[in-house]
């Protein structure tokens, strides 16, 4: 097509069907005023969208920046919180969060996936339906409900788990050791406990997504691996959970992000601790959201300018994550894996 | 309308009924077969003998966690040779996946059951204290019993800052759905990939972004308005999402209909494509209204804490529900545990009611006449009919019905 238009109009032997067919009447529709102003008003809904992004943005930077301005590169590389003396980043809240996330998203995903596999292909028919219910509402409730669970019924039950991890594991596995002692509070509070109630608010999420995504594996595809001698596992295997990859993806780098923003657990949970700390079990954690839970009161302008800035680190975070999610499983659902 | 990202809760009821055609089923083995359950529930006695004899009697452990784990680990072993015997080795993946899919289904239905359980059983003491719900905490110190007391100035913020929430989101955030949907273009691309991003924001982004703006720059005070507008900053990609994709539900012949009559679009929209989709509408405002009623983190930052009752909420710190439950249960005193347990209980059954409520909305596909509108069919198709005009008894209920025709025509 390109070599006809650089050298004019085509030719008239060019076999060029489009120019031989009649061209479909221009139709003009006229707008009227209530219609136009009408549009306006919708577009402006659009765009509201736009700007509340926009100005969340704008004012995280805009009450931020004296912050930035204090700390510059060090904001990043800095694990202490005293705004005060200006010494202060983000060194150990985003990787202790990031800790935290990858705690819930060990537990998350593998439920989530087997879950949306159930509801999906091993269910009967009938109980589909509730099942989905289910994980609507575990959707549904909120994080302070599963924040009081976890403290107050998860926690004395965990402690069991996390000291035999530390005795017996904790000497080939460095991860898992708490250092300290004997105590029982030592082995409280850790993001270990955080990341496994933060899992409960991940599950929803991701099983909702992989179970959609499984379901719109092709039906002929599916038959074709039944006609061919394949059991129901053999399947899933094959063609349903190929078909899901990119939805899966997509799910996980969700619950990614939900589990980074996730404040009210977190924050009842962990007990707060300005160093980066790699061991679960420790009573040590932190994250962005609940160091701003945490620290939002004290409020000097030093202090609230540098939770801002955190904010804003959290925000940009998170808004990319969830976007690029948004393109994998926009990517994955519009059928590309698989020619149909 | 399948290429949407959703949080579950946006979803429930707005997914149309299983609209599997009548005559093709695709194929499907079959789950559950009385074999299966007996080799199943022989596993399982059998696993629980064994475990039973090596965790209590033979290995120095202790603890139920460890013995189901071991119970649940020789489950898998015993019903994995069980099917060897019966059906052959070629069976034993199929029958383990299958097993294990489900006992995780069982464990997301036995959490869930258990955080509604839980809640209940801690919280049931303070609620059946009458004063919990007539009584403010002003007058009643952390450690006073549970006779004094109680939430009814957390649960007036809580109605008032999601009702604002509510007024100020709905409207904006089903007008960006209609953008989406009606008008599309080269806009409606990035304004859906935003609101899909900004639906799983975290929730204190909305609070920190309310405080650098209401309190921080015009330098008010924090008050139950402020916390209002966090909420609402939650809960309008949340509500434009779900009802975006209530709108694209809509059959398209229907907007062809009414545009071939000689509508113009807003005419459309507010006559055709709105009351069809009514009942999506609805489940997407009321479980946006659950969500929003739950968040902790945007109000916590925003409303400021207060034990008095304060039902102005445009001055003056007011406390809500889950800011309530937030503040309690990090004092130490064990009554304060519990009325933090109460409050969440109240929570819990007001987020129960409007879940329900948003099922039951949700349960007809648009373009499906709900019960109210079925009977008024049935009764217009008893009368004779009647020459020129509708069978509706006002504008609204004309246009209603001419939808549902329009629907049944194409159908």
């Amino acid at each position: 097509m390109a070599e006809i238009t650089a050298s004019g109009p085509p030719p008239a032997a060019a076999p060029d069907p489009a120019g031989d067919e009649d061209t479909p009447r221009a139709i003009f529709t006229p707008v009227d005023r209530a219609d136009r102003a009408f549009r306006i008003l919708l577009r402006s809904g659009g765009l509201a969208v736009f700007a509340i992004t926009g100005l969340i943005a704008f004012f995280l930077v805009y009450q931020a920046h004296s912050a930035f301005a204090k700390a510059g590169w060090s904001f990043l590389s800095t694990s202490a919180f005293i705004p005060q003396q200006g010494h202060f980043g983000i060194a150990a809240a985003l990787p202790d969060g990031v800790v935290i996330a990858l705690i819930a998203l060990a537990v998350a995903v593998p439920t989530a996936i087997t879950a949306a596999v159930f509801i999906s292909e091993f269910a009967p028919v009938r109980l589909r339906r509730p099942l989905i219910a289910v994980i609507d509402l575990m959707a549904a409730i909120p994080s302070i409900v599963y924040a009081l669970w976890g403290v107050f019924f998860l926690q004395p039950r965990v402690v069991g788990l996390a000291r035999w991890a530390s005795d017996h594991l904790g000497g080939a596995i460095p991860p898992l050791k708490v250092r300290g002692g004997e105590e029982q509070s030592l082995f409280t509070s850790s993001p270990f406990l955080a990341g496994l109630v933060v899992s409960l608010m991940v599950v929803p999420i991701a099983t909702s997504i992989c179970r959609e995504v499984y379901s719109q594996a092709p039906v002929g595809e599916r038959e074709a691996a039944y006609a061919l001698g394949s059991s129901r596992w053999g399947m899933v295997r094959t063609v349903v959970l190929p078909y899901g990859r990119g939805g899966t993806v997509g799910a996980i780098m969700l619950g990614f992000g939900r589990a980074m923003g996730e404040t009210i657990a977190v924050s009842l949970i962990i007990s707060p601790g300005y160093f980066f700390t790699w061991r679960i079990f420790e009573h040590n954690g932190l994250s962005i959201p609940a160091l701003i839970a945490l620290r939002y009161q004290e409020s000097t302008p030093e202090i609230l300018s540098a939770l801002m800035a955190a904010g804003l680190v959290l925000f940009t975070v998170t808004l990319a994550v969830n976007a690029a999610a948004g393109v994998v499983v926009a990517r994955s659902r519009s059928g590309q894996q698989t020619a149909d | 309308m399948s290429t949407e990202i959703l949080e579950p809760e946006l979803r429930s009821g707005l997914e149309p009924p299983d609209l599997e055609p009548p005559h093709e089923v695709p194929f499907r083995p079959r789950t559950l077969t009385g074999e299966s359950v007996f080799l199943l529930l022989g596993s399982a006695a059998a696993a629980f003998a064994v475990s039973w004899l090596t965790y209590e009697r033979i290995l120095p452990f202790t603890g139920a966690f460890g013995f189901w784990l071991v119970w649940y680990a020789l489950l898998l072993v015993f019903y994995g040779a069980a099917v060897v015997v019966v059906h052959g080795r070629r069976a034993v993946s199929d029958h383990l996946t299958g097993l294990f899919a489900a006992s995780v289904g069982l464990l997301i239905l036995a959490v869930v059951l258990e955080q509604i359980g839980y809640v209940l059983l801690r919280g049931a003491a303070a609620l059946v204290h009458l004063n919990f719900f007539t009584q403010n905490m002003g007058s009643t110190g952390p450690a006073d019993p549970l006779t004094s007391g109680g939430v009814l100035h957390a649960m007036v913020g809580s109605v008032e800052q999601v009702g604002i929430a509510t007024v100020l989101a709905v409207p904006l955030g089903v007008l960006a759905a209609l953008f989406m949907a009606e008008i599309g273009g080269p806009m409606a691309r990035p304004v859906r990939a935003l609101v899909e991003a900004m639906t799983s924001l975290p929730e204190i982004i909305a609070g920190l972004f309310i405080y650098a703006l209401f309190i921080l720059t015009f330098g008010l005070r924090q008050n139950g308005f402020a916390a209002g507008l966090a909420l609402t900053v939650m809960m309008i990609p949340y509500v434009a999402r779900a009802s975006e994709v209530m709108l694209r539900l809509v059959p398209n012949s229907l907007r062809e209909a009414a545009y071939a009559l000689g509508s113009s679009q807003w005419r459309v929209v507010w006559s055709v494509v709105l009351p069809t989709a009514r009942s999506g509408l609805t489940t997407a405002v009321v479980l946006g209204i659950a969500r929003a009623i739950g968040e902790t983190a945007p109000v916590l930052l925003t409303s400021g804490f207060s034990s008095f009752m304060n039902a102005n909420p445009f001055s003056g710190w007011q406390t809500s529900l889950p800011l309530f439950v937030y503040e309690s249960v990090r004092e130490p005193e064990p009554a304060m545990i519990q009325r933090a347990f109460g409050a969440a209980l109240v929570l819990m059954c007001l987020i129960l009611v409007l879940f329900t409520i948003a099922r039951v909305a949700g349960g007809t596909a648009p373009g499906e006449p709900t019960r109210r509108q079925r009977r008024r069919m049935a009764r217009d198709l008893a009368r004779p009919a009647r020459i020129g005009g509708g069978p509706g008894d006002g504008p609204d209920g004309e246009l209603d019905d001419g939808s549902q025709e329009a629907e049944h025509a194409t159908a």
